[in-house]
């Protein structure tokens, strides 16, 4: 039997029933869910390599004849196992509004300009060590339907798919200090305040590079093997 | 050393920008020979289809290689179906040395869903191997037949239900 992955402690994901978010009302199962063991398809996975990126898929500056309007940055960090290795050659895909908080999809159609030069799609795939590295331009908060006067903040999705299918992970990075975060249901659907921190990126100083892009670092944080003794073996 | 993890979120309204691939549904190139097709639709707890979702299959048999990826996704249309089209999965070792029945591991994610839900798809016609899935044995006796998938004429058919009458079995993973 292969080793099993650590199973998540309650307060790390938000629950799928989160009633101030409130398209969860419907898309949440109310059965209870039942124990899946780590079998051998849970803990293998999809390795999807090198050869499905493309350089310019990690610049999002670079995928159309002019540059998009808006605020350069660098989005770089590592993805680690909930052991603190490195998930190396892993696929990492992110997409995001442009500058004035518009994607370029055919149901959004709130007032704020599209840009003709940014498309908000981008992926990678890590290295040796772990790391990732995109560029961008810092995607802008945006209204939506939720309640009266609801903005969420600035996002960027990201969508992990890890080594093994127990690791599947897609979540959403922030930015430090963004003032929308205490009226956002989806940030907030995230209950312990130290699990939303670890959605927040930090902006570096030292990363930022002169006369060129401000420098945003998150590390990312999928489940790590079980490495106590399997149950059977107690 | 442990780490905390990083939470999950919603794939939002707009994950087709990023996530649907080219050939995504077809874990084995289009027209093989062996290939089977799953196809189903995503729906709410009112009954209404779910435009927005993405949903994923995974499987670890027959082993991946260059050709067969393992691996399939599909977003959903309008009227929230999807579609994959992949190889036949054999039976794998599942715990305490029983034998699982084939099967593929599926994420589903939408808008409006904080984190995805996991399920598996089975084959309806598969009796001897489903009837001694431990996996399968684990799910309440009326609910077990959401997890299993009917040959139609185009191919499988598995529909998730994320919430209602006749709700998927959805798994702690």
């Amino acid at each position: 039997m292969p080793d099993g992955f650590r199973r998540d402690d309650r307060d790390v994901h938000p629950a799928l029933d989160s009633p101030a978010y409130r398209s969860t009302a419907l898309r949440h199962p109310r059965e209870p869910l039942v124990h899946l063991p780590h079998t051998i398809t849970e803990v293998t996975g999809p390795r999807l390599g090198r050869d499905r990126v493309g350089e310019l898929d990690r610049d999002l500056m670079r995928q159309h004849a002019g540059e998009p309007l808006g605020e350069r940055i660098t989005v770089s960090g590592r993805l680690l196992d909930g052991n603190g290795r490195p998930i190396r050659d892993a696929l990492i895909e992110v997409w995001q509004p442009n500058a004035a908080g518009r994607y370029r999809h055919r149901w959004d159609r709130w007032p704020a300009p599209l840009d003709p030069n940014f498309s908000g799609a981008g992926r990678c795939v890590t290295d040796g060590e772990g790391r990732y590295a995109f560029v961008t331009v810092k995607p802008g908060p945006y209204p939506w339907g939720n309640h009266p006067n609801a903005w969420r903040p600035a996002h960027i999705h990201f969508s992990l798919l890890g080594t093994a299918f127990a690791q599947r992970l897609v979540t959403q990075m922030y930015f430090p200090g963004d003032p929308l975060f205490p009226y956002d249901p989806i940030f907030n659907a995230v209950r312990d305040p130290k699990a939303r921190e670890r959605m927040v990126s930090r902006f570096s100083m030292d990363a930022s590079q002169e006369s060129w892009a401000l420098a945003y670092e998150w590390d990312i944080v999928l489940r790590g093997r079980d490495e106590t003794p399997m149950e059977a073996e107690r | 050393m442990s780490l905390p993890l990083t939470p999950s979120q919603t794939v939002g309204p707009y994950l087709a920008l990023g996530l649907p691939w080219e050939h995504g549904p077809y874990a084995v190139p289009e027209g093989s020979a062996e290939a089977i097709r799953i196809s189903g639709r995503v729906l709410d707890g009112a009954g209404d289809p779910i435009p927005d979702a993405l949903v994923e299959t995974w499987q670890s048999d027959p082993e991946p290689s260059e050709r067969f990826r393992g691996f399939a996704r599909c977003p959903t249309d309008d009227e929230g179906r999807w579609f994959v089209v992949t190889l036949r999965p054999g039976r794998v070792p599942g715990p305490q040395g029983a034998s699982q029945a084939p099967h593929l591991d599926v994420s589903v994610l939408a808008r409006g869903m904080l984190n995805r839900a996991v399920t598996r798809i089975y084959f309806a016609d598969q009796h001897e191997a489903n009837a001694v899935d431990p996996v399968l044995a684990s799910a309440p006796a009326e609910r077990r037949a959401t997890l299993l998938a009917n040959l139609e004429d185009d191919g499988y058919r598995f529909d998730i239900r994320i919430q209602g009458p006749d709700e998927t079995v959805f798994f702690d993973v």
